[in-house]
C-alpha cells in the first residue's frame, strides 16, 4: 500500500487516453465496410433497365430462414420486365428474418440478387422491414429506361445473356453490377 | 414373386436347393439376384419390385409399352450369350434363366444410359429456373443421377418458337420435348382423342396438333388434356393457368375428392398461402387410376372468387342485404323459419287486402345435389326434426316420382354395387340416359379401357356422338321420348348381351325426364339380370340418397314407414315415431309449386342454380312469394337476390366430409386448408373462416330449440354410420307414368316443321363452379344444333348455318352441324353459357328432352323465319 496506490489504478486510463480511439463516432461517421460485406440485397437490371430476376425462386428455395418469397409473372410483348418468358411480379425480402447468410446470391442464375453493403436494416416498424421490388430494385442509370418496356440489346432473352458480358465491357451500356461493385459505400447511400 | 435368393447364380448348383418355379412364372437373374418374375412381366417392373430404379421417360405404368426414348438401356443375356447391344427394359419381357444387369452392376449399361442422357440434353434448353416442371422434373432429376455433371455440347442448339398454344389450356414447348410421346399415347389409348401426334422427321420430329401444323384445324380439344400435362416427364406441356404460379417446393399437397362429378376420383390439391393454385389427379386404382378430367383439374378457382359470401347477410329494412353478426343471422332465420313452420308468419297475420284463407304454413327445403353425405344428412334431419316435414328434395334437375321409386328399389342404402372394376370385366356394358363422356368423364374412361379389352358398350342414345365413337360402342338409336319402347324391344343380340353374367346397365339421372324409363331399365335388369347402377352428374347426389335429402326416403334407404320412423326417433332421441312426419313429402316441383301458390311459408336453399331447375321461371315465383327464403351458399348467386337470410358455407376445399360416388362408395377427404389456420384461410384480403353445412345447420337447428348433433361432419358420419342400412324388405315396384304419359309426342312430330327435342348437358357449360376459369372455358366444346342430313335438307339448313331454336319462352341460336341423328329430332345442349355471362337453358325456354321444338333461320321451310 503506498501513496501512489490511487494514483497507480488510473494508469490503465491515462495510457488509453494516448492510444487510438476504437469507439465508432456512428452514426455521424458511417463505418466502411469490408467490400464484400453482407448488406441489403438489390434486384440488378440488364443495361437496357429490364430485370435480371426471371422469378424463379431459387433465392427463395436456398434460403435457410425462409426469408424470401417470390411470385413469377407471365410477360408479354406488351408488357415486359425482363428478357425471356418470365420474370418476378412479386419479390419480397422479410429483413426481420434474414440472417444475411448470402446463399440467396450463391443460388440466383442470372446475377440478379447481389447484396450491397448497406447495413442500416433497423425499423420500428415490422411492416416497413418487408422489403418489395420497389425497394430492392436497383436505381436507373444513365441509359436504362423503367421497364416495361421492349428488349432493347438483342432479339431474345440469349442476346442478354450470351452477349452479356461482352456487354458489360462496352462503354455505351451501363452495368449495374459493376457500377454497384465500383461504388463506395458512402455514395451508395 | 420375390428375391428367390441372394445368392450368386454362378453357380449352378446351389440353384438346385431353390423352391420350385410358380406356374405362370419364370425365373431370371437381375443384377446378381435370381427372382421370380410372372411370365408377361416387363423387366423394369421385375426391377422395380427388387428395388431397382431404371432411368425411364417413356414408360407408365397404364400406357403400352412404346421403347421411345430409350434411356432405360440394361445389359441382357440370354442362354449364355449376351445380347450384342444394351437393351429398353421397359420393351423387354422377362425370360426363363435371363441375365440382367442393369447400371448399378453392369459398366456398359450404365455408359449407354449416360451416353442416351446426353442425346436428350442436346437439345433441351437449358431453362430449368423458369419452367415449370423445375422441381418435380424426372429430366432434371435423372440429369443429375445419370448423366455427365458437363455438358459436351457447344454447337447451336436447336430453337423453336414457345410456348406454343395447343389449347387454351395447354402450352406446347418443343424445345424441352424429349419425344417421348406419353402425350400421344395416352390421347390415343386413354382418352381417344388423337388431337396431338408426332410430326416431321428426325431432329425437326416434334408433338403437334392439325392446327400447329397446317396453321388451321383442330387444336388439343380434349377433356383429358390435363392429364398430359401432368405425365409428361419434361416441361414440355404446361397448364396455362398454373403458368409460373408456383414452384413445387412452395406448395402443400393435400388428398383430396372431386367434388365436380359423382366419380369419386382421388385428387391432390396444391395450395400456397391460402389459395389452390393447381389441382393433379390423385392414384387410386379402384377409382379413377391416375386421370381426372379437365373440370375436376382446372375448377377450383371458386373458392377464391370475389363472389365468394364469407359473412352472413340479413335483408333489412331497405329490402337490401347486409353483413350481420351470426348470432343475429342465425336469431333472424330461426324465428322466420319457426314462424313459417307453425303457419304464423307475417303473411298470416296481416293478410292485408287479401282473403283471410288458409295461411301459409310450412317450409321445403332444397339442398342441392353437391353435398357432402354429412351436410346431406344435416339437411336431412334438420328437414324432418327442425321443420317437421319431408318437403326435402336434393335433386336439383329433371326429376319424376318414377324417379323415387327406381332410387329406393335400386340405389338407397345398397351400399357398394357396381364398381369402376366391374366395369372393367364386364361383357356388356349398356348406357340409358347417361352421355358418359360429358356428364361422368371418369366412368367414360373405364368405359374405354373396357371396351379396349373385349367389352360391348353399348348406348341408348340419339345420334354416334364422341362417347359412342371412342367406346367403340354400339348405338341402339332411339326418338327421344321413346327410351322405354327402345329398352322394351331391344335387339337381340344386345338382350342377349345383357343378359351374360357380369352385365352392367348404367342409368344417368336425365332418364327422369322420360316418363316410363326408370320403369323400362327396371324391367329390363329384371328381364336380363343384368346389374344396374345410377350414375348422377353432381358429386353429392347419391350421398343425398342414402342421407335421405328425398321428400320419400329417410337416411339408410329407409321408407317413410312407422317401424323406419320409430327405429330413427329412437336413434334421434326423439320420443316415438309420431315425433316424425308420416306423409311422403313434396318432390322439388311441387315444393316449388306450393311456395309459389303460397301454401308453403318458406324454404331452405342449399346450392341450387334456378336454370339447372326444371322451371326456372317457376323457381322465381316461389322464391318471391315465399315469406322466407334461408340460402346457406358459397358465392352470390341468384337465389341470394331473393334471400331473405344468407348463411355463407364452406367449400371443398374448407372443410371434411365425405362423397360417396356412384358405386356407392364412400370417398372421405380431410380439409385441404384450415380457414381458422392463421393467414391461410384468406379470401381477397379478408379472413373467410366459413363452416360446413352441417354446423350451420345444427347451430340453426339449436337457435330453433332443436338438437341435431351434427356440429362437425366426423360427427355426422358417425351418427350416420351408426343408423346403418335400413332398406325395407319388399322393395315397391317402379311405377310407370299411368297410360301413355308421353302421347304428346305422337302428334308433334314432322308435320308443321315441329320436331322432337334430344338434349343434355355437356362438361364445361358454364357451371356454377367454373367461374373464373378463362383457360378452361376456352376448351368447351363449342355448342351447336346437331340434325340429321335429311331434315336438315327439308328445313332448307345446311351445315355450320345458325339456326334458332324456338321454345315457348324464348329462343337459342347457334350453329347446325350434321349428325346422324333420327328424322325429325333436333339435338342441342341443354346450357349454353353465353359471351356475355349468364347461361341460357333450354329448361328456361320452356323445352325438355323428348318434347316439340321448332327450328328457324332455315330458307326453305314452312313458316320459319330468321
Amino acid at each position: 500500500m503506498g501513496m501512489f496506490d490511487g494514483i497507480a489504478g488510473f494508469g490503465v486510463t491515462f495510457s488509453t487516453m494516448f492510444r487510438k480511439v476504437v469507439t465508432e463516432d456512428y452514426p455521424r461517421v458511417k463505418k466502411v465496410t469490408a467490400p464484400r460485406y453482407h448488406g441489403r440485397h438489390q434486384l440488378n437490371r440488364h443495361p437496357d433497365g429490364l430485370e435480371k430476376c426471371v422469378g424463379c425462386e431459387l433465392c427463395a428455395w436456398a434460403c435457410p430462414a425462409d426469408a424470401i418469397y417470390v411470385e413469377g409473372g407471365d410477360n408479354t410483348d406488351e408488357e415486359r420486365y425482363s428478357p425471356g418468358e418470365r420474370y418476378g411480379s412479386i419479390y419480397q425480402i422479410n429483413y426481420l428474418r434474414c440472417i444475411g447468410c448470402g446463399l440467396c446470391i450463391e443460388a440466383c442464375p442470372t446475377r440478379s440478387l447481389t447484396m450491397t453493403n448497406e447495413y442500416e436494416l433497423a425499423d420500428d416498424d415490422r411492416q416497413d422491414l418487408i422489403y418489395d421490388k420497389d425497394r430492392l430494385l436497383a436505381p436507373l442509370l444513365p441509359g436504362m429506361e423503367q421497364p416495361p418496356h421492349p428488349m432493347r440489346l438483342g432479339e431474345n432473352e440469349q442476346d442478354y445473356y450470351v452477349q452479356g458480358p461482352e456487354m458489360a465491357r462496352r462503354s455505351d451500356v451501363q452495368d449495374a453490377v459493376r457500377e454497384e461493385i465500383q461504388m463506395t459505400p458512402e455514395a451508395s447511400r | 414373386m420375390t428375391a428367390a435368393s441372394e445368392k450368386a447364380p454362378e453357380k449352378p448348383s446351389e440353384q438346385d436347393d431353390l423352391p420350385p418355379v410358380p406356374h405362370g412364372h419364370v425365373r431370371l437373374t437381375i443384377d446378381d439376384r435370381v427372382v421370380d418374375a410372372p411370365q408377361g412381366e416387363l423387366l423394369i417392373r421385375t426391377c422395380e419390385r427388387l428395388g431397382i430404379v431404371v432411368p425411364r421417360f417413356c414408360d407408365h405404368p397404364l400406357l403400352d409399352p412404346a421403347g421411345a426414348c430409350r434411356q432405360c438401356l440394361v445389359e441382357v443375356e440370354m442362354g449364355g450369350r449376351k445380347m450384342p447391344k444394351p437393351q429398353a427394359s421397359c420393351t423387354m419381357t422377362v425370360a426363363q434363366d435371363m441375365v440382367v444387369n442393369t447400371q448399378m452392376t453392369s459398366a456398359v449399361a450404365d455408359k449407354a444410359q449416360q451416353g442416351v442422357m446426353e442425346l436428350l440434353l442436346i437439345n433441351h434448353p437449358l431453362d430449368c429456373p423458369i419452367c415449370d416442371k423445375g422441381g418435380e422434373c424426372p429430366l432434371q432429376n435423372q440429369a443429375m443421377s445419370s448423366g455427365r455433371a458437363e455438358s459436351r455440347f457447344v454447337e447451336e442448339k436447336r430453337t423453336f418458337a414457345k410456348p406454343l398454344p395447343i389449347s387454351d389450356e395447354v402450352l406446347l414447348d418443343r424445345e424441352r420435348c424429349v419425344l417421348c410421346q406419353r402425350c400421344t399415347r395416352f390421347s390415343r389409348q386413354i382418352a381417344g382423342d388423337q388431337f396431338i401426334e408426332l410430326l416431321e422427321r428426325g431432329a425437326h420430329q416434334q408433338i403437334g396438333t392439325e392446327e400447329t401444323a397446317f396453321g388451321e384445324g383442330e387444336d388439343f380439344q380434349s377433356y383429358f388434356s390435363g392429364n398430359t400435362i401432368q405425365i409428361c416427364p419434361v416441361g414440355a406441356l404446361t397448364s396455362a393457368s398454373y403458368r409460373f404460379r408456383s414452384r413445387p417446393f412452395d406448395l402443400v399437397s393435400t388428398p383430396g375428392v372431386s367434388e365436380h362429378d359423382s366419380s369419386g376420383a382421388a385428387v391432390r390439391r396444391d395450395w400456397r398461402r391460402g389459395a389452390v393454385t393447381r389441382v393433379l389427379a390423385g392414384e387410386d386404382p379402384d377409382v379413377n387410376e391416375e386421370w381426372i378430367d379437365d373440370k375436376t383439374r382446372f375448377a377450383f378457382r371458386y373458392a377464391q372468387s370475389t363472389t365468394r359470401i364469407t359473412r352472413p347477410l340479413v335483408r333489412g329494412d331497405d329490402g337490401e342485404l347486409h353483413e350481420t353478426s351470426w348470432t343475429d343471422a342465425l336469431e333472424h332465420a330461426a324465428t322466420a323459419l319457426l314462424a313459417a313452420r307453425d303457419g304464423t308468419g307475417p303473411a298470416a297475420l296481416d293478410a292485408d287486402g287479401e282473403p283471410p284463407g288458409e295461411p301459409k304454413r310450412g317450409v321445403g327445403v332444397l339442398p342441392g345435389g353437391r353435398l357432402t353425405i354429412e351436410d346431406a344428412y344435416a339437411y336431412a334431419k334438420f328437414a324432418r326434426v327442425a321443420l317437421r316435414t319431408n318437403d326435402i328434395d336434393a335433386r336439383a334437375r329433371a326429376h319424376s316420382g318414377e324417379e323415387l321409386d327406381f332410387l329406393a328399389a335400386h340405389v338407397a342404402g345398397t351400399g357398394l354395387g357396381v364398381t369402376y372394376a366391374d366395369l372393367e370385366s364386364a361383357p356388356a356394358v349398356l348406357t340409358v340416359a347417361l352421355e358418359v363422356e360429358e356428364e361422368a368423364p371418369v366412368v367414360f374412361l373405364r368405359l374405354r379401357k373396357a371396351a379396349r379389352t373385349g367389352t360391348a358398350v353399348h348406348h341408348l342414345g340419339q345420334w354416334s356422338s364422341p362417347a359412342v365413337v371412342k367406346t367403340g360402342g354400339r348405338l341402339v338409336r332411339s326418338a327421344p321420348g321413346r327410351e322405354p319402347e327402345a329398352l322394351a324391344t331391344l335387339p337381340d343380340d344386345v338382350a342377349a348381351a345383357l343378359a351374360t353374367p357380369g352385365a352392367v346397365v348404367l342409368v344417368g339421372e336425365r332418364a327422369a325426364e322420360v316418363p316410363g324409363l326408370y320403369a323400362a331399365v327396371s324391367d329390363l335388369v329384371g328381364r336380363t339380370g343384368a346389374r344396374v347402377a345410377w350414375v348422377p352428374r353432381r358429386a353429392g347426389e347419391r350421398g343425398a340418397v342414402d342421407a335421405g335429402a328425398l321428400p320419400t326416403l329417410l337416411p339408410g334407404g329407409r321408407p317413410l314407414d312407422d317401424v323406419a320412423r320409430a327405429q330413427l326417433a329412437s336413434s334421434w332421441g326423439l320420443a316415438d315415431e309420431t315425433a316424425l312426419p308420416a306423409t311422403p313429402g313434396r318432390d322439388g316441383a311441387a315444393i316449388l309449386r306450393a311456395a309459389a301458390s303460397g301454401e308453403l311459408a318458406g324454404l331452405v336453399v342449399g346450392g341450387v342454380e334456378l336454370a339447372d331447375l326444371p322451371d326456372p321461371v317457376l323457381a322465381r315465383a316461389a322464391l318471391r312469394e315465399a315469406d322466407v327464403v334461408v340460402s346457406l351458399e358459397q358465392v352470390a348467386s341468384e337465389v341470394t337476390q331473393y334471400a331473405d337470410v344468407v348463411l355463407p358455407v364452406a367449400p371443398v376445399i374448407n372443410k371434411s366430409g365425405t362423397f360417396r360416388n356412384w358405386e356407392g362408395r364412400d370417398r372421405r377427404f380431410a380439409t385441404t386448408i384450415d380457414p381458422s389456420g392463421g393467414s391461410s384461410g384468406r379470401v381477397g384480403g379478408t379472413a373467410a373462416i366459413t363452416l360446413p353445412d352441417c354446423r350451420v345447420l345444427d347451430t340453426l337447428a339449436v337457435e330453433m330449440d332443436v338438437d341435431l348433433f351434427t356440429q362437425t361432419p366426423e360427427v355426422a358420419a358417425a351418427e350416420l354410420g351408426h343408423l346403418g342400412a335400413g332398406r325395407p324388405t319388399e322393395i315397391g315396384p317402379v311405377r310407370g307414368p299411368d297410360g301413355s304419359g308421353d302421347a304428346d309426342g305422337d302428334t308433334a312430330a314432322g308435320t308443321d316443321g315441329s320436331l322432337r327435342l334430344a338434349s343434355w348437358r355437356q362438361l364445361l357449360d358454364g357451371g356454377a363452379l367454373l367461374i373464373d376459369e378463362p383457360e378452361l372455358a376456352g376448351t368447351a366444346r363449342p355448342p351447336k344444333i346437331r340434325l340429321s342430313t335429311v331434315t336438315a335438307r327439308r328445313l332448307g339448313l345446311v351445315e355450320d348455318a345458325m339456326a334458332g331454336l324456338e321454345g315457348p319462352r324464348g329462343s337459342l341460336h347457334l350453329p347446325v352441324e350434321l349428325a346422324d341423328l333420327p328424322d325429325d329430332v333436333v339435338w342441342a345442349p341443354a346450357r349454353v353459357p353465353q359471351p356475355g355471362g349468364g347461361v341460357v337453358t333450354l329448361a328456361g325456354l320452356g323445352l325438355t328432352h323428348g318434347g316439340p321444338a321448332r327450328l328457324t333461320g332455315g330458307t326453305t321451310t314452312d313458316g320459319s323465319s330468321a
